[in-house]
């Protein structure tokens, strides 16, 4: 397995290359690094002697890819592309446009949002599995039908109906907790309640229905008939015969999310006023700030590309037939 | 066998028990209500004021990089320029900042020999400006000495210094008198290449030497912190401690606004310093983090994320409420507090709220004081807010209940479609090109825009300058006769008749060129942004009405930037908000030399309108002092804008803000935000009122268990006759 862990690692590198050299063009190909330094210089006296020099300050004065006038290997490295997106390799996020160091506000802000992040992947998939277990007990009766039909309904709903709906029952209408808000201190559950709940309530519908059908392909297996004529209770057969068959699938859709809750939501976060990166890319994207975008992106394929490997690890514990070559 | 675990009769019931002895002890924990309070108990017993920064942080706070109103409202607080303006008066007035008096004016020929006023158009003017004895900066970690007087936190390697990540980590502060090299510091600092000011182009081409200055800054080879007080500057000059002079090319009465703004305003070299320590910059140390000043409040914390807090400043100098208002703020009660000392609250605390919804709600529910600081956000909940009365609009009944406040603010700036006056189409200073643009300013019903698209929340232009600057007229004088008549003692604008002759006059009947047969066709490049379907639709009708079709180009604002640079646009949107209340600031939006196609630079004058009547009295209007004559001049600059018709319509905007009944002092000033010092609240009603808005409904939570009950019961019911069933109906 180890020997799969650091291959798999190895081909995460030149995956991380195309992501940042992609990021790169695109950005520069909407975005030259003089639209760049008017956008955060404003709308007044944006001379061409503030454009120079805020280019020359943020490190934008150099050539993209090539330096001509570079010497030997300096020919690279003194180029946008080497000093901003390379460096990220060494985990070197550098300073934002505005001139915030990225690794500070990154490690920052990754526990408000794993604060919400967390919570709300477990619950919600504890409730989900509950669910989805309980409309497959009462499988082809009305019970089912109308779970499926409640699940759909669920499911169509716009994840901001139920964002802007929960703030205004809960915390307007009925004042129970505040509307939006975060503090890092024992008072910070008063804050996470509402988004929490609303996370796991918008899961629900797409989430149980998912589960139902994963367990519904078990329930019809020969074992799980077997079971039953032996006497299995119902509750027993389904966490412990078809649960744990179940769950290959389950972890190929959850396993590669866990790392990726450092990252937060960015609507939740918004709403919600989570200090959080969800809302610090949001931020970025909408002031146009290429180093924060440029380092989530990459932090993104990263916690991805681990997800990912972790997925692969946790076939093998859930089915030992499965081995890592 | 029985499964007893599972199929107890008692177990749902049991279960729904549980559920419900938990939510009362989850109320119980959850202590006296309100429980829907945003901020933190508080630790203290200082008088705090609750407000919000929106919709994003500030990104800088460096009063030489700042250049931002949402920036100015904290750089403001902290910070004392050597001007500043009278919080009540209306037009704005001027008054000493840090100065003890007006700064001394001396006019300078070529040689430096002192001339009087009007002997001539001077080589230079020197403002000697005399600060007050009683300036001393806030208690900052840079100004802290060991015992043999040397600075205590300078460090030699990042890892010295590792331990302070914020500035309330240092556990020792110092302070010191504000002097007037601090003063020349600062104008440095604009000069500094490394800080990138957005003032160092202007200026350089005002201040004696600022350029040289900032060349040589460029050559000079950098590691660590370049102690600016080594690199003279001609311009400047320290006299003493409390005096120093600045020298200016030529005549500029308008300097004397900008000393009342932040660029100018004293920085520490020891600050600076401080700021360049190894590593500090990594950890977000610096001065555009942590301004330090000699301003009425200081920041003790700045989380851009969340909130940044102000305490008041305990080294702030004497200074009194105004003891003089504008007409009518007497009976508004903005003098109640005459004379009384300020500031008032001992701490401000913005949070950031990026969303109108969390926003409105804490607002309505007392959290926040007022709802807004530099917007009003109650565009977004209009509806909910307000009512359009006979008298305009009002608050709404749920308003009314709370007692909340209205202050209407027209800012003084002025949003506009440009023509390009380059244009082959629309420009051009011929007659029918004027008939042309005039029928097009006839067409767009300004009146009906501002209703639909802002809420009424702007004022339709009969001129370039806004309220409250001087040359802005009201009444008949000051209405665009080439748009509007004068009927039953209002402007009305003139019917669409008259644009369809006008229209005809300049070559186009029923919208077609006479000579090509064609219709025409006009482009408006906007900001994608700042423009919807329903608004491009509606500018269609208009123009539809005399027959004239529309094309619309959005584009992001560096697309636009490009075209306006190029003059490759026909019609454009573009807007300008004041730096200082004197119609110069306003009428050089059309003076020819700031086209950027003739400066071949990013000058203002957008429209390219070259008119060298206009440009003369704009070169006489800049350098008049106030008076009747400077009046008439602008007059005649302001007829001149109207006739040549160069805007295709302009409105000044206006925002409101809402406060709650326990802020007192709460008049907009239009310029300055240098107005917290001012605020008062009463605190005891506040917490009153908290406290009778946020009950909370707890039935809801106590309706859920029962509903989670109701869902269950039955489906443990189901399961208990499912697994006691038999496979034969009736066996055994």
């Amino acid at each position: 397995m180890f020997a799969y862990i650091v291959r798999r690692l190895l081909y995460a590198i030149p995956i991380l290359i195309g992501v940042n050299l992609l990021t790169f063009t695109l950005f520069f190909v909407v975005n030259s690094p003089d639209d760049m330094a008017v956008s955060q210089l404003g709308e007044k006296y944006v001379t061409p002697e503030a454009i120079a020099a805020w280019k020359k300050k943020n490190g934008y004065d150099k050539p993209l890819f090539v330096n001509a006038e570079g010497a030997g290997l300096a020919a690279v490295t003194d180029t946008i592309f080497f000093t901003k997106s390379l460096k990220l390799f060494a985990f070197d996020f550098g300073r934002s446009e505005s001139g915030r160091d990225i690794t500070t506000d990154v490690s920052t802000r990754m526990w408000p949002s794993l604060a919400v992040a967390l919570p709300t992947f477990i619950v919600g998939i504890w409730v989900n599995i509950c669910v989805a277990l309980l409309v497959v007990m009462f499988h082809a009766t009305r019970l089912d039908r109308w779970a499926v039909f409640v699940f759909v309904c669920l499911m169509s709903i716009s994840y901001l109906f139920y964002i802007i709906g929960g703030q205004y029952l809960v915390a307007k209408t009925w004042k129970l907790v505040p509307i939006s808000g975060f503090h890092a201190d024992a008072q910070a559950w008063k804050f996470l309640i509402l988004p929490v709940l609303v996370g796991v309530v918008a899961g629900i519908g797409s989430g149980a229905r998912w589960y139902r059908t994963l367990f519904l392909e078990e329930a019809n297996q020969d074992y799980v008939r077997t079971a039953r004529a032996k006497g299995a209770s119902e509750i027993g057969i389904l966490f412990t015969h078809i649960l744990p068959n179940a769950l290959i699938p389950i972890l190929t859709g959850v396993v590669v999310l866990i790392p990726s809750l450092f990252m937060g939501s960015l609507l939740i976060e918004s709403f919600f006023g989570i200090p959080g990166l969800g809302s610090y890319m949001l931020d970025a994207i909408k002031s146009q700030d290429f180093a924060i975008v440029r380092s989530m992106v990459f932090i993104g394929s990263i916690l991805y590309i681990v997800g990912l490997i972790l997925t692969d690890i946790s076939y093998t514990w859930a089915d030992p037939r499965v081995r890592l070559n | 066998m029985k499964r007893q675990s599972f199929q107890s009769p008692d177990a749902g019931r049991t279960g729904l028990s549980i559920l419900l002895a938990l939510v009362t002890i989850l109320l119980v924990a959850c202590g006296d209500p309100p429980w829907n309070n945003p901020h933190p108990p508080a630790a203290d017993d200082l008088l705090t004021y609750q407000s919000v920064m929106t919709p994003a942080p500030p990104k800088h706070l460096d009063p030489a990089i700042s250049y931002a109103s949402d920036e100015a409202l904290f750089i403001m607080q902290i910070y004392e320029p050597p001007m500043a303006y009278h919080f009540l008066k209306r037009p704005y007035e001027l008054l000493p900042g840090s100065l003890a008096a007006f700064p001394e004016v001396t006019y300078l020929d070529e040689q430096g020999t002192e001339i009087a006023e009007d002997d001539g158009d001077p080589a230079y003017t020197r403002y000697t400006l005399r600060l007050r004895d009683d300036l001393h900066y806030q208690p900052h970690p840079a100004f802290a000495k060991d015992a043999s007087g040397a600075p205590l936190y300078l460090f030699d390697s990042a890892a010295a210094g590792a331990a302070y990540r914020r500035i309330p980590d240092f556990p020792q502060t110092g302070d010191r008198p504000v002097q007037a090299n601090d003063f020349v510091y600062s104008v440095k600092r604009l000069a500094d290449p490394l800080n990138g000011s957005p003032m160092l182009g202007f200026m350089s081409q005002y201040i004696v030497g600022m350029r040289e200055f900032s060349e040589t800054l460029a050559q000079v080879p950098r590691s660590g912190w370049l102690n600016l007080d080594d690199y003279p500057m001609k311009g400047l000059s320290v006299m003493d401690e409390h005096t120093l002079t600045i020298t200016i090319m030529g005549r500029y009465p308008q300097f004397v606004y900008w000393l009342a703004m932040h660029f100018f305003a004293p920085v520490a070299p020891e600050v600076d310093r401080f700021y360049h320590n190894p590593g500090f910059e990594e950890r977000n140390l610096t001065l555009d983090w942590w301004p330090v000043g000699s301003g009425p409040y200081m920041m003790v914390k700045n989380d851009p994320n969340s909130e940044i807090v102000l305490e008041r400043n305990p080294n702030y100098r004497e200074e009194f409420f105004p003891t003089e208002g504008a007409p009518g703020d007497l009976e508004a009660g903005f003098l109640e507090d005459a004379g009384k000392p300020v500031p008032f609250v001992d701490r401000a605390v913005f949070r950031l709220e990026k969303e109108v919804l969390p926003l409105w709600t804490k607002f309505l529910q007392g959290y926040y004081d007022r709802s807004g600081e530099v917007h009003g956000n109650t565009n977004g909940v209009f509806d909910q807010a307000f009512v359009v009365g006979p008298d305009g609009v009002e608050v709404s009944e749920e308003l009314s209940e709370h007692q909340i406040v209205m202050s209407p603010d027209v800012k003084p700036g002025i949003y506009y479609y440009g023509f390009n006056m380059r244009d082959p189409v629309v420009g051009g200073y011929s007659e029918d090109k004027r008939k042309l643009r005039q029928a097009l300013q006839i067409a767009f019903n300004t009146e009906e825009y501002l209703n639909i698209f802002r809420k009424g929340n702007g004022i339709a232009a009969h001129n370039l300058i806004p309220p409250g600057i001087p040359g802005h007229l009201k009444g008949e004088e000051g209405m665009n006769s080439y748009v509007y008549d004068w009927v039953d003692g209002e402007p009305r604008r003139k019917p669409i008749e008259y644009a369809k002759q006008l229209l005809e006059e300049a070559g186009y009947p029923n919208g077609r060129d006479a000579r090509t047969g064609e219709p025409l066709k006009i482009f408006i490049d906007v900001q994608s942004q700042a423009i919807g379907n329903t608004s491009m639709n509606w500018i269609d009708r208009q123009f539809s009405q005399i027959g004239v079709q529309v094309e619309f180009r959005p584009a992001d604002w560096n697309r636009t930037r490009e075209k306006l640079l190029t003059g490759n646009t026909q019609i454009f949107s573009h807007g300008w908000l004041a730096d200082y209340p004197d119609p110069e600031n306003f009428l050089f939006l059309l003076y020819g030399p700031e086209s950027p196609l003739e400066c071949q630079c990013d000058g203002s004058n957008n429209s390219n309108f070259m008119h060298p009547e206009y440009d003369e009295l704009f070169r006489r209007v800049r350098v008049l002092p106030p008076g009747p004559e400077r009046d008439e001049l602008v007059a005649r600059m302001v007829e001149i804008y109207r006739r040549e018709a160069v805007w295709l319509y302009a409105f000044y905007p206006k925002d409101i803000y809402l406060n709650n009944s326990w802020v007192h002092n709460t008049k907009r000033h239009g310029i300055s935000k240098a107005t917290l010092k001012y605020i008062r609240i009463d605190d005891r009603q506040r917490q009153q009122m908290r406290q009778k808005w946020n009950q909370p409904v707890t039935w809801p939570l106590y309706a859920g268990v029962f509903l989670i009950g109701a869902l269950v019961l039955p489906g443990v019911n189901a399961y208990r006759r499912r697994q006691n069933a038999t496979a034969r109906q009736g066996g055994k």
